[in-house]
């Protein structure tokens, strides 16, 4: 079915089966695979994309769901030569190995960040009608949904970390 | 996946009538449960009736002090609401301890209490399971059985309801508004919505064929602390092995059952007097276990207690 989506500022129509999932239609049909495909069922967070300015499992939604939204995937958020201040802080920081899931955790801390700055609660909020203070465990509890076979979890951090800045 | 249609709904009377209309068709709200199965072929809808864009994504004030929430609101949404953290706060807590923040941005009010078992067995289609395929038998009751209830199971399913959300709206004493797919409005309780496993685990509600959820309403937030405590194999992103409500005087348990459990014995020990810990012993004394889930026994008798006294505590401190 005919599909249009708005991609990384680029309106897009692709004429899809409708099985295709979102992750499917950048990857196979726009050429995009900065997003990953690493679990395909919403555990591992490698297929993160923003849709709408939110950060979802893109593998877990179907393309047809979007016509009419705005995706931002990891070809959006910067590219060599003009990166992101999340991009170039995961290389100062050595925020991965392998760099399968980092696609993935940089859409995610994008979009994390965003909710932190909407005061959007996480199990670490102990006050629930504060303002939120984004601590190391509050850090790592709201990047939860984004697995790191190689374990570089504290580089992650560090790399959140200092395009954060220090908790108030 | 096996191939299915899809259209858009614009109204909720247009999707129950299209329901109505279509045999083998299923609404697909979030989706992050329903395409999970469907790429499993566990689930194989042969069309999909999107209701994400209704117009059912609002959470508003009830006459009655109470909030009538969509059931489009995402999770996430829900539990950011400010009259949800200030007045419900055991909602907020039991939504964030559920997913990830990706899966939350997704799962909507209605979706979520639609979800379906993650038994092990459900899961895996080469065993035996009578709620994916009746009659085959029940692999749980002998197998694996850590994750599986220790309340109202049957010798056909030992399956759990794996939402953190619908256990805090359980001891909200919440109830459930739908649309029928022959546009009858009706309004139960939440606790009406589930239905124990008996001999026919594969039926998990009481909706009827085509059904809407339309919205979730919370009745004004009962006197006294409120607190969510679940616990699980891991810190974070897990389903729980056993989990606990308390909204006042009102308790609910998680992961325990084939539906949110209100501890409604445990709620009768309580307004007699009796202590927390004789108020869980009271609801545990209904509990059974199938060899390797016992340890949820004395784990929700642990729980449980350390739950209600920190609800007190959050109550008095307020």
């Amino acid at each position: 079915m005919k599909t249009t989506i708005t991609v990384n500022g680029e309106a897009r129509t692709l004429d899809l089966d409708t099985r295709t999932t979102l992750l499917d239609a950048l990857r196979e049909h726009l050429g995009l695979t900065g997003s990953k495909k690493g679990c395909d069922h919403g555990q591992c967070g490698a297929c993160t994309v923003l849709v709408n300015g939110t950060r979802i499992n893109s593998c877990l939604s179907l393309a047809a769901m979007h016509d009419g939204d705005a995706v931002t995937t990891i070809e959006g958020i910067g590219s060599v030569g003009k990166l992101s201040p999340l991009q170039t802080a995961f290389l100062t920081e050595d925020a991965f190995q392998c760099g399968y899931c980092t696609p993935g955790q940089i859409c995610s801390a994008v979009g994390m960040l965003q909710e932190v700055a909407d005061n959007w609660p996480s199990q670490e909020t102990t006050d629930l009608t504060g303002k939120i203070s984004l601590t190391d465990d509050e850090l790592r509890e709201r990047m939860s949904g984004n697995i790191c076979r190689c374990s570089a979890y504290p580089q992650i951090v560090a790399a959140i970390r200092s395009v954060a800045g220090e908790p108030a | 996946m096996r191939p299915f249609t899809y259209e858009r709904a614009t109204d909720a009377a247009g999707a129950v009538t299209s329901a109505a209309a279509t045999p083998g068709s299923k609404f697909i709200a979030g989706g992050t449960n329903l395409l999970d199965l469907m790429k499993l072929e566990i689930e194989q809808p042969a069309h999909l009736i999107d209701v994400a864009r209704l117009p059912l994504a609002a959470i508003e004030d009830a006459q009655d002090g109470g909030l009538r929430i969509g059931a489009m609101v995402t999770n996430s949404h829900l539990a950011a609401d400010a009259r949800v953290r200030a007045r419900y706060p055991v909602l907020t807590q039991a939504i964030v301890a559920g997913g990830s923040g990706q899966l939350r941005n997704k799962a909507t009010t209605g979706g979520n209490l639609l979800q379906r078992t993650r038994c092990a067995y459900f899961y895996d289609t080469a065993k035996p399971c009578n709620k994916r395929q009746p009659g085959s038998g029940c692999g749980a009751l002998e197998g694996l059985n850590r994750n599986s209830a220790i309340f109202g199971g049957s010798h056909a399913c030992i399956a759990t309801h794996p939402s953190d959300m619908a256990v805090a709206l359980s001891a909200l004493g919440a109830s459930v508004e739908t649309l029928s797919p022959h546009g009858e409005a009706r309004a139960f309780d939440l606790d009406d919505l589930h239905r124990l496993p008996g001999e026919t685990p594969q039926i998990e509600t009481h909706l009827i064929a085509g059904e809407l959820i339309t919205a979730v309403v919370l009745p004004p937030p009962p006197s006294g602390g409120q607190v969510y405590r679940k616990v699980r194999d891991r810190a974070s992103y897990a389903a729980g092995l056993a989990s606990i409500a308390v909204a006042g005087d009102q308790v609910a348990l998680g992961a325990v059952a084939h539906k949110p459990w209100r501890a409604r014995l445990a709620e009768a020990a309580l307004a007699a007097g009796g202590s927390p810990t004789e108020a869980i012993a009271a609801e545990l004394a209904g509990a059974s276990e199938n060899g390797r889930n016992g340890f949820k026994i004395s784990l929700v008798a642990r729980l449980g207690p350390v739950a209600i006294a920190e609800a007190r505590n959050n109550g008095s401190a307020a």
